[in-house]
């Protein structure tokens, strides 16, 4: 580790920390449906999409209508992006002449990027047209990411309503989101990394001829524009294979930074405006400070690891660090930075490969998927997902002080614990018993490139990011086949809305109660104690699920790798 | 809300669903990224295009930003690369080894002998016996090109002196990533020192 690494990590965290109340503002007009300067240019699209599709923007929604009408939205979109990818052959924007995906391919991106997961079955190059890119994924980029943040808003208004019937208009926080936050940004970010040598043409194939007189080919594309809202929207599809390792993708260390900015500065602000929301923004820091904390310990594992290297390579006569699926140009620190923030969030992009990590650095980015991508997590989901926690957390809490929990403000009694359990259980239930089927049956067992406990690394990476709808894998996997495409397409739609609908339940039942005052018996959810309270629920839940797969995967590759014994 | 059934709750949500996947589409599908290639290649056309390097006579041999295979001794070489057969701009790929893997425990040791037979000494750098993330690395670090110095020296009768301080004036050192050297640039500026020695 050194001086200059941890400096860019401190720093990371320190812009964002600044960015964190200012984009929480913003935010917050949003949440309240109050107009923001961008209304002057964007209005009359926004309003105009009301009139075409028939919506009252200002007509309120009980949850069941908010989470029927956002299931069939994105239903929606899932068929258009299944269409487009399926006739991709016949459809223009096609300078390579793909041909159109194969039916099970096609369902397993469609779902991956309407899922905000991202995962990538198919090499980005050689698979997907321009068109594909542009209709197909970079739509469902912006609207998985809007989706995910007015989920998160519908939640804050079940804590911040009193006696309400109504969590929100999904239609005008979608639009809201989409025209207010997310495009202005790409526009701002797609000509930045322009201007740092991301390409941006319809143009597809140059020819070369190198240095020293090979024939070689230079793909590019609209990469600039998908590149922007892959990362600010937390979904992480790269435009090429190996994602924002490409120089294509990701040419410099700034355009690096900016890119790790992009992930985390929404979920950074999602803190804030929960906070507004409910009157206290001290109860915004103490989340994120929760957050910060559990980001922080990972960073300091994972960096530790790379940085130490692998003692295979120092036996053979390799110095330092382990570079293996690194580039040159972000060395070790901002790598394993990347790795941490990428799975932190739920955004899966990549640019490093994590396949080739050191055991325990590539445990953290697993571990950080596993515990629910809640430390700030994807845009929207992330705060919606720690949320479920804090309710399990004021729960225990409860129980240890012998009164009723109460949470901002609401009495959180069975049925909110019973949901809150129910999205919690799900998840792991569905990426322990997809490992272990796959695990046992051949096609399953026929899709590590790496023996030993690595390879059941790598099943068991390839769930937990499914599930978790992070997205980044263990890519030495081979998951294009009818069978890894199927079962980790429906995983990463139950790992999708099994959260999502208990959740919105919880928020029509808060929305619907009274206010509690705070008082002198209320247990304080802004201090050091709940703070601890947090971390410890999550770690403990997640530990105690996940440990012994982990044993069985990273931990035993470890002790092989520190004793030289190879598979 | 009242008694409404699941029903007429969907039948609610078809058009405003339907309607607003098609304007979508058009607005973040079409709009978005073909205004942003128009804007992008009237103010940044070198790189909305690839960052092209051209020869003298105008022929396109690289890009600025992404990796080409050198291995000729005359040259600083690049990084082992797992993108198809090695650099190829249509396979982008890491080797996915992980870290106790067999195979990736003799790639290394037979780039290692390789190392040792031109003369590297000590431990050799991480980085020119690792294959990148991409395949395509442009860069090695200054410690790799610095190892290969006596080498193109040799290959092209120059001083080591020489050609490290080529290697020095090539450093770049970022604020916020690890210090690289660009392959294709220091190889350009290789040739335009010994130009004699390796005529095409």
């Amino acid at each position: 580790m050194t001086i200059a690494g941890w400096a860019l990590i401190l720093s990371f965290v320190g812009v964002l920390l600044a960015l964190t109340k200012p984009v929480g503002l913003w935010l917050f007009a949003l949440y309240e449906g109050r107009r923001t300067p961008l209304h002057h240019v964007l209005g009359p699209v926004e309003n105009g999409f009301y009139r075409l599709a028939g919506i009252d923007p200002a007509a309120q929604q009980g949850w069941r209508r908010y989470a029927v009408h956002m299931l069939l939205f994105n239903t929606a979109l899932l068929a258009l992006t299944y269409v487009v990818l399926r006739l991709q052959g016949v459809l223009p924007g096609n300078p390579q002449g793909l041909a159109g995906l194969s039916p099970d391919l096609a369902f397993n991106t469609a779902v991956s990027f309407t899922t905000n997961t991202n995962w990538q079955s198919y090499g980005g190059e050689g698979t997907m047209s321009n068109l594909s890119q542009m209709l197909g994924l970079t739509i469902q980029n912006f609207l998985s990411a809007a989706t995910g943040i007015a989920l998160a808003f519908a939640l804050f208004r079940g804590f911040a309503r009193r006696e309400a019937a109504a969590v929100g208009n999904f239609w005008a926080d979608v639009t809201r989101i989409t025209l207010y936050l997310l495009l202005p940004l790409c526009v701002v970010l797609t000509l930045f990394y322009i201007a740092g040598g991301v390409p941006q043409t319809l143009g597809g194939v140059v020819d070369v001829t190198t240095l020293e007189g090979a024939r070689k080919t230079i793909l590019l594309g609209p990469v600039a524009s998908q590149e922007a809202i892959k990362m600010l929207g937390t979904n992480g599809g790269g435009f090429f294979n190996a994602n924002s390792a490409h120089p294509f993708e990701n040419p410099t260390a700034l355009t690096n930074f900016i890119q790790m900015l992009s992930i985390f500065v929404i979920g950074f602000g999602l803190t804030w405006t929960f906070g507004r929301a409910v009157g206290n923004t001290r109860q915004g820091w103490a989340i994120l400070a929760a957050m910060v904390i559990l980001f922080l310990a990972g960073v300091s594992v994972a960096y530790a690891q790379e940085a130490a290297g692998n003692p295979v390579l120092h036996q053979l006569g390799v110095a330092g660090g382990n570079m293996e699926g690194k580039e040159a140009r972000f060395g070790i620190a901002a790598s394993a930075l990347f790795s941490v923030i990428t799975t932190a969030a739920s955004c899966g992009a990549v640019n490093a490969m994590h396949d080739s990590f050191t055991a325990l650095g590539g445990m953290i980015p697993m571990l950080n998927i596993q515990l629910g991508e809640v430390v700030i997590g994807g845009v929207g989901a992330g705060i919606y997902g720690f949320l479920l926690f804090a309710i399990l957390a004021v729960f225990v809490a409860g129980l240890m002080v012998g009164r009723t929990p109460e949470y901002v403000g609401k009495k959180i009694e069975a049925r909110e614990v019973k949901l809150a359990v129910l999205a919690i259980a799900v998840l792991p239930l569905i990426i322990l018993g997809f490992t272990a089927l796959s695990s046992m049956l051949a096609p399953g067992l026929a899709g590590p490139l790496n023996k030993g406990p690595h390879g059941f690394s790598e099943i068991l990476y390839a769930f937990s990011s499914a599930v978790g709808n992070n997205g980044s894998a263990f890519a030495g996997l081979t998951a294009n086949t009818p069978y890894y495409n199927a079962l980790l397409g429906i995983a990463m739609w139950l790992g999708r809305f099994f959260v999502i609908v208990p959740m919105l339940a919880i928020a029509g039942s808060l929305a619907a109660k009274k206010h509690v005052p705070e008082s002198a018996g209320s247990f304080p959810t802004t201090g050091g104690l709940w703070v601890g309270m947090l971390i410890g629920i999550i770690l403990i839940l997640g530990g105690l699920t996940f440990l012994p797969s982990l044993a069985l995967g990273p931990i035993a590759d470890h002790l092989a790798m520190i004793r030289g014994q190879l598979f | 809300m009242s008694k409404t059934n699941i029903g007429q709750e969907l039948s609610s949500a078809v058009r405003p669903a339907i309607v607003m996947t098609i304007l979508f589409a058009a607005l973040l599908g079409i709009v978005y990224p073909l205004a942003m290639t128009g804007i992008g290649q009237a103010l940044f056309p070198a790189q909305a295009n690839g960052s092209l390097v051209r020869d003298a006579a105008g022929r396109v041999i690289g890009s600025t930003v992404v990796g080409q295979a050198f291995t000729s001794e005359r040259y600083f070489q690049t990084r082992p690369s797992a993108a198809g057969e090695g650099y190829d701009g249509l396979a982008s790929s890491g080797s996915n080894l992980g870290p106790a893997s067999r195979v990736l425990a003799e790639r290394v040791a037979a780039d290692v002998a390789k190392r040792r037979s031109e003369g590297v000494r000590g431990a050799v750098p991480a980085d020119l016996v690792t294959a990148s993330g991409s395949g395509l690395d442009p860069d090695l670090s200054p410690e790799a090109a610095r190892a290969q110095a006596p080498r193109v020296a040799t290959a092209r009768r120059l001083s080591v002196g020489q050609v490290r301080a080529l290697i020095d004036a090539h450093v770049e050192a970022p604020l916020l990533g690890a210090p690289h050297v660009n392959v294709l640039a220091l190889n350009r500026a290789l040739d335009g020192l010994s130009p004699e020695v390796f005529g095409r």
